[in-house]
């Protein structure tokens, strides 16, 4: 059983990864839709935090931490193909 | 008392977190999505750790949590650093109620984007 505050965390954070996957899929551009999947990464990680917190489970910081660093590369990688890839 | 401090910094730091997806969805341009984006999710993410810290006095989680903080108050203002970056060099159209354009003139980006 969730605590009340890590049940109310998480539904503002799934609330939040909604809004931001509407403007993954409304973004007009390329930019707007890597900062929206950066952003979908970065509350990735606030939900793994808020669940290592309610069972005390350590395994789940290791997830947020290689998660983290995987859409920092993933989020640099975007960028130099956006500058390199324009014609 | 320390249940009720974490689950404030709890709620403080998903409110933060909604703040910023709230603002990626109503900012009129890239840059200011990427700004809302960018310190509203660090700082929900830095609230959402102290509560984990707080809620969790262990070495192993403090440690655990100081150390995804300090990464990722990092890598996100390199990350919003490089899609701005990206996006000017582009020519990302700006919002209409912006008063000063200081990015260079666009046509042979080639020079800029190699620094």
């Amino acid at each position: 059983m969730l605590n009340l505050t890590s049940a109310i965390a998480l539904t503002m954070l799934a609330l939040s990864a909604g809004l931001t996957f509407v403007r993954l899929v409304r973004g007009p551009s390329l930019p707007d839709r890597v900062i929206s999947i950066d952003l979908i990464g970065i509350l990735v990680v606030c939900v793994l935090v808020v669940v290592a917190g309610d069972s005390g489970q350590q395994a789940f910081l290791d997830v947020a931490m290689v998660i983290a660093l995987i859409s920092f590369v993933g989020t640099v990688a975007y960028a130099r193909y956006l500058e390199r890839g324009r014609p | 008392m320390i249940d009720w401090i974490a689950g404030g910094l709890a709620v403080a730091g998903a409110t933060l977190a909604l703040l910023a997806g709230v603002g990626v969805l109503r900012m009129p341009d890239v840059f200011t999505r990427m700004q809302a984006s960018t310190k509203a999710s660090t700082l929900g993410l830095g609230c959402l750790l102290a509560a984990l810290a707080i809620r969790h006095p262990d070495v192993a989680i403090v440690m655990k949590a100081i150390s995804i903080g300090a990464f990722m108050m990092l890598t996100t203002a390199v990350s919003a650093h490089v899609i701005a970056r990206a996006a000017a060099l582009t020519g990302a159209p700006l919002w209409s109620g912006t008063s000063i354009d200081e990015r260079p003139v666009r046509r042979g980006d080639g020079d800029e984007a190699s620094g």
